[in-house]
Parts: structure tokens; C-alpha cells; sequence
């Protein structure tokens, strides 16, 4: 094995120690728990009534969308810190290559918004 | 700046129509935009294809190695230039007939045709994940563009859902190769193979290899193709059998001829499955299909098969004999939809087998290109299908890969039963209600590549350029 895998030998530990862990205490809960189900115990739970509804209930796609476009801007948020932060080093070529990212980025903003994706209603 | 963005012009030149000036344009008020951005779209696929026989043509390399521009991703890119363009230009009156002309088309293909572009061009793991998913995430919804219709979203949903398990699968192999090689440069990574080298690294090669055959629908990864195939618009169809299958084969005689050329013999047997299982799959499976296009996915599996065949040979004659396949199967493609795409009645369009029965009868013109086509994927000479059979398994012969060619020899033979089929259903079977008239482009289109087809197999003035620069593209890959 060489140094360099070496150094995530920790890494392997800490997934051996994790997974045993949780593995372990997930069957501690199966074996040890007492278990007696009843219908009760079994139904739907809402605070304290009987169920209105059934729990898959229809979702509006529009959140989806949100979703999405939430995405991309927190990556874009992602990735401008590292940038930020180290900006005094990458200099003038670091600057501009996330200028053209954040140009791109904004044809496909301008492209959301004029298609109506920011429009709730 | 000139020295590090030469190698991208191509790329830059495509990235900055789509979404610039198509993109912009698209929001315009005009009535005449969807024909302006597929104007746009053409004049950029067009530059794309060339500009890399315009400026020099040495190996060069930008962004610290990341990106390699060599004889061989400049072929690759020009025949998946002129596809892409191929297919904007069939695409128009199928959109406008069908009522899907968004511009929105137009700007997927040329991102589909960028991703590909990144994809042969690539000389790291990185900037290949970047090309795979960039070509895969604008066909899904190429695939999906008809959204109304039930079975389009069904072929959307299938091949993303089954390209990205694939996407995964190629992920873990390059993350087993970074971490035995501790490099992401191919020629890390081939340095890496010269010491001595972990087992991680011939797993990581071969779920590499598996992520890829997903993308040229080898089997055992080919269940997504006919429901796909089907279920796209037929332009999209079209485009899907030709251009991506091609970026990708060539994606992957560059991975392991560059930097897992040292492992040959652990990958030639890996090909030889996959080329095997397809023919196989690809030949039995086109039997029993009714619609046309479905067969037709059926005819690119077993392809595929066939152009794995000369890779498993690991030498320069291999390279150039799977590319002059690919070439001569894209113009075949290119020419067989735009045939499907004629084959409309008056209430819509038919893709049934049956629905050619008499067709020499009613519409000549379209039976005999059709026929030309058919005879040419046959493989019988002069036409050019024969010659890509021949440079694609004289090759495999020479390494005395006998079994892999005879098997591909017999999947021809059981395949040309379906091509056949077809030819005595056109000329011999009883007419039915004919066709309407065919708009220009599409009958020019299959015209030309009937011509091409012929015309490749009989006018050596045409082939030995053509041969030339294939094997300058293919000898890139020995440098």
C-alpha cells in the first residue's frame, strides 16, 4: 500500500467505526425493544385526531422548480467563497474566468425569468 | 490568452452561440426566431466541425492538460459537427408538423453537440465526466421534447434515469483510478500503470468502461435503446443513433489506448464481451420488431458490436477501421431517418414496417434510396457499408481475434434478414394508400447520403483523402 492511501487510512477506520456503530444500535433497538403492534399504534398519526387524508398526498410541481433554481444559485454561492477568500492569489485570471461563469450564469437567470419561472402565480 | 484558449475555439465558439446570441435571440419578440436560431445554430455546428482544419493542426493542449486537441478529436469533432447540423436542418418540418417548433431545440443540440466536443477532447477524468454529462443532460430532454406525449416522457424519464446509474457507475471507476494512480491526467494515470499498480486500478477501468458502453448502448447496457428510440421525436432519434454513440466510442478508444494502453490485455477481453453480447443481442433482438425505429435501435446495438471489433485489435489499423465505420454509420443514419421522416400520410406520421409494403409503387425515389441504405447496412459491395465491415474486422483478423470476427460474420447474416425484410415488403408486398409528398430537405438529405454511400464504395478520389486523414486521427492516439 502506498503513502498515499496511507494517509486516508484514518478516513477507512472512521466508515468501519460508523457503520458498525449505527448497524449495531439499529439491531439493539430490533432485538432488545419490546415490540407489540397493534392497529393503533400502526395508523397514521395526526396530532391527536384521526387522519384527514392519506400521507402521499399530490405536490405542487411549482416546488420543484423553486428547488432547481435554488440549486444552481447556492452552487454559484459555492463556489464564490473559495473565490473570494483567495482571490489575492489567483489574480487577475482567476477573477475573470468566474466573471465568464457568472455571465453564463446570468443568461440563464435572464432566461428563468423571462420564460415565467420566477412567477409564483 | 491566444496560446491557452486556441485548443477550445472550437468549444468557445459553440458555448458562445447557444447561449449568447440563440439563447438572447430566443427571447425576442420576432415571429421568425425558431428559423433565425437554427440559422445561428447551423453557422456555429458548421465552424465547430472545421475550425480545427483551420488553425494549426498540432497536438495542443490547454488548461494545465486538461483539455487535448489532436488529429483524432478534430475527425471525431468533424463528423459530429456536421451530424448536429444534419439534424437541425431535418429537424425543421418534422417540429413545425408536429407543432413542437420551440427554439429551445436548437440550443440543446448545440449543447449536446459541446458536450461531445469536451468528450473526445478530453485528456483527464474530469473534463470527461464534465463532456459525458453535458451531451447526456441535453439529450434527456431532447428526448423528452414532445412533453405532451406519454411515450416521450416515458423515453425521457428511462434514459435519465438509466444514464444516470451509468453516470454513477463511471464516477466510482474514476474515483478507484484517482485512488490508486493518484492522478486524474491521463498521462498520470499511464504513468501510474508503468510501477506497480493495485488491483483498484483494473476495476476502475473496467466500471469506467461500463459507464461508457452505457452511453453507445453496448450490451449488456442496451435495455434503455429501443424504448428510447421509439419514444423520442424522430429527428432527435436520428441524431441520438448517430453523433453521441460516435463522441463516445471514440471517448473510449482514447481512454484505453492512452493511458491504459499498458493493461491491453485485461481490456481486449472486456471489448470482446461487449461486442459479442451486442452483436448477438442487437441481431436476435430486430427480428420481431414492427416499428421502424425501434429496429433501427435494434441495427445500432448490433453496430456498436461491430465497431467495438476493431478495437479489441489495440493497434493503429484498429482505430482508423472503427472510425471509417463510424463515418460511413453516421452517413447511413443521417440518410435512414431522413427516409423514416418521408414516410408520412396524410393524417400523420407512420412508423410501422408494414406501412412500407408497395412503397416501390407509389414513391420510387424513397424505395430505392431506402433500398440503398438497407443493402449498404447489409454490408453487400460496392456500397460503402461493405468497405466499413471490411476496415472495421480486418483489423480484429490480424491481432487473430478469429472468434470475435466470426461471430460478427454470422450476426451479419442473422441481421440481414430484418434489412431484407424490408426490401421485399417495398418491392414485393401488395401497395398500400402511398405517402404525401416529402418536403425538399428531407429527400435531398437521403438522396445525398444514398449518393455517399455508393459513391464511398466505388470513387477511390473521394475515399483516399478521407482514409488519409483517418489514419492521421487514428495515429494521434500512438504519439
Amino acid at each position: 500500500m502506498s503513502d498515499f492511501l496511507r494517509e486516508y487510512l484514518p478516513i477507512l477506520v472512521l466508515l468501519f467505526v460508523a457503520g458498525g456503530f449505527s448497524v449495531a444500535l439499529l439491531l439493539a433497538a430490533k432485538v432488545l425493544a419490546p415490540s407489540e403492534p397493534d392497529r393503533e399504534k400502526l395508523s397514521t398519526y395526526e396530532c391527536g385526531f384521526n387522519a384527514f387524508d392519506d400521507s402521499k398526498m399530490k405536490f405542487d410541481v411549482r416546488f420543484y422548480l423553486v428547488a432547481i433554481l435554488f440549486i444552481i444559485f447556492d452552487l454559484e454561492v459555492a463556489f464564490l467563497f473559495p473565490w473570494a477568500v483567495s482571490l489575492e492569489y489567483i489574480g487577475v485570471y482567476g477573477w475573470t474566468v468566474v466573471m465568464i461563469f457568472l455571465a453564463e450564469l446570468f443568461v440563464g437567470l435572464i432566461y428563468a425569468w423571462k420564460k415565467g419561472a420566477l412567477d409564483w402565480e | 490568452m491566444w496560446m491557452t484558449l486556441q485548443p477550445v475555439l472550437g468549444e468557445i465558439i459553440l458555448a458562445i452561440t447557444a447561449s449568447q446570441f440563440m439563447l438572447l435571440t430566443g427571447l425576442s419578440k420576432s415571429k421568425k426566431r425558431p428559423d433565425l436560431i437554427r440559422l445561428m445554430a447551423v453557422v456555429g455546428l458548421l465552424a465547430f466541425a472545421f475550425v480545427g482544419f483551420v488553425t494549426d493542426r498540432n497536438v495542443t493542449e490547454t488548461f494545465g492538460g486538461a483539455f487535448i486537441n489532436d488529429d483524432f478529436a478534430r475527425y471525431v469533432k468533424l463528423i459530429i459537427g456536421l451530424a448536429g447540423a444534419a439534424a437541425i436542418v431535418l429537424s425543421r418540418n418534422y417540429l413545425r408538423s408536429e407543432r413542437l417548433d420551440q427554439y429551445e431545440f436548437s440550443v440543446l443540440l448545440v449543447y449536446a453537440v459541446l458536450g461531445m466536443g469536451i468528450m473526445v477532447s478530453s485528456n483527464d477524468l474530469l473534463t470527461l465526466y464534465i463532456g459525458v454529462e453535458m451531451q447526456a443532460l441535453a439529450l434527456y430532454v431532447l428526448a423528452a421534447f414532445n412533453r405532451d406525449s406519454l411515450r416521450a416522457s416515458e423515453a425521457g424519464l428511462k434514459y435519465f434515469v438509466l444514464g444516470a446509474l451509468s453516470s454513477g457507475i463511471l464516477l466510482y471507476g474514476a474515483s478507484l483510478i484517482y485512488g490508486y494512480s493518484g492522478s486524474l491526467r491521463f498521462d498520470g494515470i499511464a504513468l501510474a500503470l508503468q510501477g506497480d499498480y493495485g488491483p483498484g486500478l483494473v476495476g476502475g477501468m473496467i466500471f469506467l468502461l461500463c459507464g461508457l458502453a452505457f452511453k453507445i448502448s453496448a450490451a449488456p447496457f442496451h435495455m434503455w435503446t429501443p424504448d428510447v428510440y421509439e419514444g423520442a421525436p424522430t429527428p432527435v432519434t436520428g441524431f441520438f443513433a448517430g453523433a453521441p454513440k460516435l463522441a463516445a466510442i471514440a471517448l473510449i478508444a482514447r481512454v484505453l489506448y492512452e493511458p491504459f494502453g499498458d493493461l491491453a490485455e485485461g481490456w481486449t477481453l472486456a471489448l470482446m464481451v461487449f461486442a459479442g453480447l451486442s452483436m448477438v443481442v442487437g441481431a436476435l433482438g430486430g427480428l420481431m420488431q414492427t416499428n421502424i425505429k425501434r429496429l433501427m435501435a435494434y441495427s445500432s446495438i448490433t453496430n456498436m458490436g461491430y465497431a467495438l471489433v476493431p478495437l479489441t485489435a489495440g493497434t493503429l489499423a484498429g482505430v482508423a477501421g472503427m472510425l471509417t465505420f463510424m463515418t460511413i454509420y453516421v452517413v447511413t443514419v443521417i440518410g435512414v431517418f431522413a427516409c423514416i421522416l418521408q414516410m408520412r400520410i396524410r393524417n400523420g406520421i407512420v412508423e410501422q414496417i408494414s406501412d412500407l409494403s408497395g412503397l416501390a409503387e407509389t414513391n420510387k425515389g424513397l424505395a430505392i434510396t431506402l433500398t440503398v441504405m438497407m443493402v449498404s447496412l447489409i454490408g453487400i459491395p460496392p456500397f460503402a457499408g461493405f468497405w466499413g465491415k471490411w476496415f472495421a474486422f480486418g483489423p480484429a483478423i490480424g491481432a487473430g481475434h478469429y472468434f470475435i470476427v466470426v461471430l460478427a460474420l454470422v450476426a451479419s447474416v442473422v441481421g440481414a434478414f430484418y434489412y431484407l425484410r424490408i426490401i421485399r415488403l417495398m418491392w414485393f408486398a401488395e401497395a398500400n394508400e402511398g405517402f404525401v409528398a416529402a418536403p425538399r430537405i428531407e429527400r435531398s438529405f437521403s438522396l445525398v447520403s444514398a449518393v455517399l454511400l455508393l459513391a464511398m464504395g466505388i470513387l477511390p478520389f473521394i475515399t483516399y483523402p478521407g482514409l488519409n486523414l483517418i489514419r492521421d486521427a487514428a495515429s494521434s492516439l500512438f504519439g
